[in-house]
């Protein structure tokens, strides 16, 4: 399709404003432009077609099924978007006097109660931006309590080698030195490699229960205490909260904070499809050093974001929760996991589980044996996908298993289309043995064929070069 | 898979040989191919330490960011700039691509011979 560039033609415009009534005023020479921005000049008409056309062309969660693991794609509720759209809410300033500003106040309060009752936590902050901004403020907290006791010789941060990239990515970022542990065979942490680098320089440990092999880890208690013997803190990672939210609460499991993607657990669009909201809570005694809101009615106070972050995210997330309630939440993390193991049960026979084991909320595939009898990889298994008109799971993560293929149905998928998934599943799996080609080649009638990802990467172009 | 005689290995997948007192290092044939296609690599200074199996720098494929694990600890006497510009010279010919040289080396990790690390890699892929 044209980029809208491309439609544009010099001089059509649509034009809703009356013609300016009073005398116009210049700005100085030095504050102007001297061209006119390069903007497209379309009519209402093709404007609209562009953008149903781009709406054609891109598969969301509205679209058809998207299992991409550890992104928790979930159908978002329409009703999130209408109290999100309601005019009390769209209309406000952030600066406007807080007594004129109460319900969008108790929205954030009542949304920090009710997540800091879903994780364990004593206080939540809604600064955070998305996820990784999250994990940034989260271990900002575990060093800041670290100095706020005169203990400057704690320098490391331990991730497992399972870890999301952005764990030791952020670490970094908070001038830590990041030391990675192999995971034990079964995924999990291993107990003797944690001991051997838990000392007197830990800060914290960062993990993510369910882990990024979707299996729950069962020593999480004895991995918490460890840390806290040492003296380091426990940092919770929530991008896999969306499999035991309700049922478990990272503040029982021993962490000291947590942050929260709302974006993905509480059901508010993602992946081009909004903003996020990266929620950290924590226990009473980081509590001090949390960042708070300008809007709350307070002098000092710490921030990381303008205002009070990406509010009607929070909007959303709080009417999910509302919707669902306190029977619904667990139920919907019951049947995520649920679908998980339907789906990994009906592949039986085909790519083989990197653990064949009864999984949380996702599950992986190991298809490096699969590779190697056919030719056919990971990606090449992806983009086939496409032509069905599923999106492709997550490939390659983690990192420890190798060709890896990561599905994350979520609760919000009928058992129907979990048969359809896996009946597609399955024909791929055969297909390999007898077109790999075909495969290799794929997609075929998507709306441009495989694009060359290699070029993207070396030579990127990143604006639009008229 | 290629697995030259002269070189020595690491677990972690770096060739190494040494000209004169200078080690040299690159990445094998068998991590090029686990990659695939490298399109990023970030490389040390001249100058800079580096620790026997710490990292050194990273390289980037379509699939993922890796770290370069170092065989030796010693200082940094050159980098193979070209790298930069063409990473794909990793994946075309990784035994000719240098990555490192390193002088001064005062510590070795534990490496194999071709023989035993064509061994490893079968038993890792």
């Amino acid at each position: 399709m044209k980029l809208i560039f491309e439609k544009s033609v010099p001089g059509r415009s649509h034009q809703y404003l009356p013609k300016c009534d009073v005398d116009g005023v210049r700005l100085p020479e030095n504050l102007s432009r001297t061209h006119a921005p390069k903007l497209p000049e379309l009519s209402e008409t093709d404007l609209s077609r562009h953008y149903t056309e781009l709406n054609r062309n891109v598969h969301g969660v509205n679209s058809g099924f998207y299992p991409l693991g550890s992104c928790t794609m979930k159908y978002n509720p329409r009703i999130n978007e209408e109290m999100a759209a309601l005019p009390g809410f769209t209309g406000i300033h952030p600066l406007a006097p807080a007594h004129t500003t109460r319900g969008a106040q108790e929205v954030l309060e009542v949304s920090r109660q009710l997540l800091c009752e879903i994780t364990g936590m004593d206080d939540m902050t809604f600064q955070p931006a998305a996820g990784a901004h999250g994990e940034f403020a989260g271990v900002l907290l575990i060093k800041q309590y670290h100095h706020a006791r005169g203990d400057f010789k704690r320098t490391k941060i331990i991730v497992p080698d399972s870890a999301h990239g952005t764990n030791p990515a952020t670490a970094a970022m908070c001038g830590y030195t990041v030391v990675n542990i192999p995971s034990a065979p079964n995924g999990c942490v291993d107990l003797e490699a944690l001991k051997q680098v838990l000392g007197e320089d830990t800060a914290g440990l960062m993990l993510t229960n369910p882990n990024t092999v979707g299996i729950f880890d069962e020593n999480i208690l004895e991995i918490t205490r460890l840390v806290h013997e040492a003296g380091g803190l426990c940092y919770y990672d929530g991008a896999n909260l969306n499999a035991v939210m309700g049922v478990v609460r990272p503040g029982d499991m021993g962490f000291d904070c947590v942050h929260l993607n709302l974006h993905k657990t509480f059901s508010t669009p993602h992946g081009g499809g909004g903003p996020g909201s990266g929620a950290v809570g924590c226990k009473a005694h980081l509590a001090p050093f949390l960042p708070k809101s300008a809007m709350m009615d307070e002098g000092e106070h710490i921030q990381v974001r303008s205002f009070a972050g990406n509010f009607l995210v929070v909007v959303k997330a709080m009417t999910y929760i509302l919707t669902l309630g306190r029977e619904g939440i667990p139920e919907a993390a019951k049947n995520a996991v649920l679908n998980a193991n339907y789906l990994q049960a009906k592949l039986k026979g085909t790519f083989t589980p990197a653990f064949d084991r009864i999984c949380m909320h996702e599950f992986v595939l190991d298809l490096s044996s699969f590779r190697k009898e056919t030719g056919v990889s990971a990606l090449d298994v992806a983009k086939t996908l496409i032509d069905y008109g599923m999106h492709p799971p997550t490939m390659y993560f983690p990192l420890i298993v190798h060709e890896a293929l990561m599905l994350e149905p979520t609760e919000t998928e009928s058992v129907e289309t979990l048969d359809w998934a896996a009946e597609v599943l399955r024909k791929l799996y055969a297909l390999a043995y007898e077109d790999p080609e075909y495969m290799h080649n794929a997609p075929h009638n998507a709306q441009i064929a495989r694009p060359d990802e290699v070029r993207a990467a070396r030579n990127p172009i990143l604006r639009y070069q008229a | 898979m290629n697995y030259p005689n002269e070189l020595k290995y690491s677990k972690s997948h770096e060739w190494i040989r040494y000209e004169g007192d200078v080690a040299i290092i690159g990445i094998s044939d068998f991590a090029q191919d686990a990659l695939g296609d490298v399109v990023f690599i970030n490389l040390p200074a001249p100058g800079d330490e580096v620790i026997a199996g710490d990292s050194f720098g990273d390289v980037e494929s379509v699939k993922a960011v890796s770290d370069l694990i170092s065989p030796v600890s010693g200082t940094v006497l050159a980098v193979n700039d070209e790298l930069e510009d063409s990473p794909e010279l990793l994946n075309q010919d990784p035994y000719a691509a240098w990555i490192i040289k390193v002088e001064g080396v005062t510590q070795e990790e534990e490496l194999l011979s071709a023989d035993d690390y064509e061994a490893f890699c079968a038993e890792e892929g």
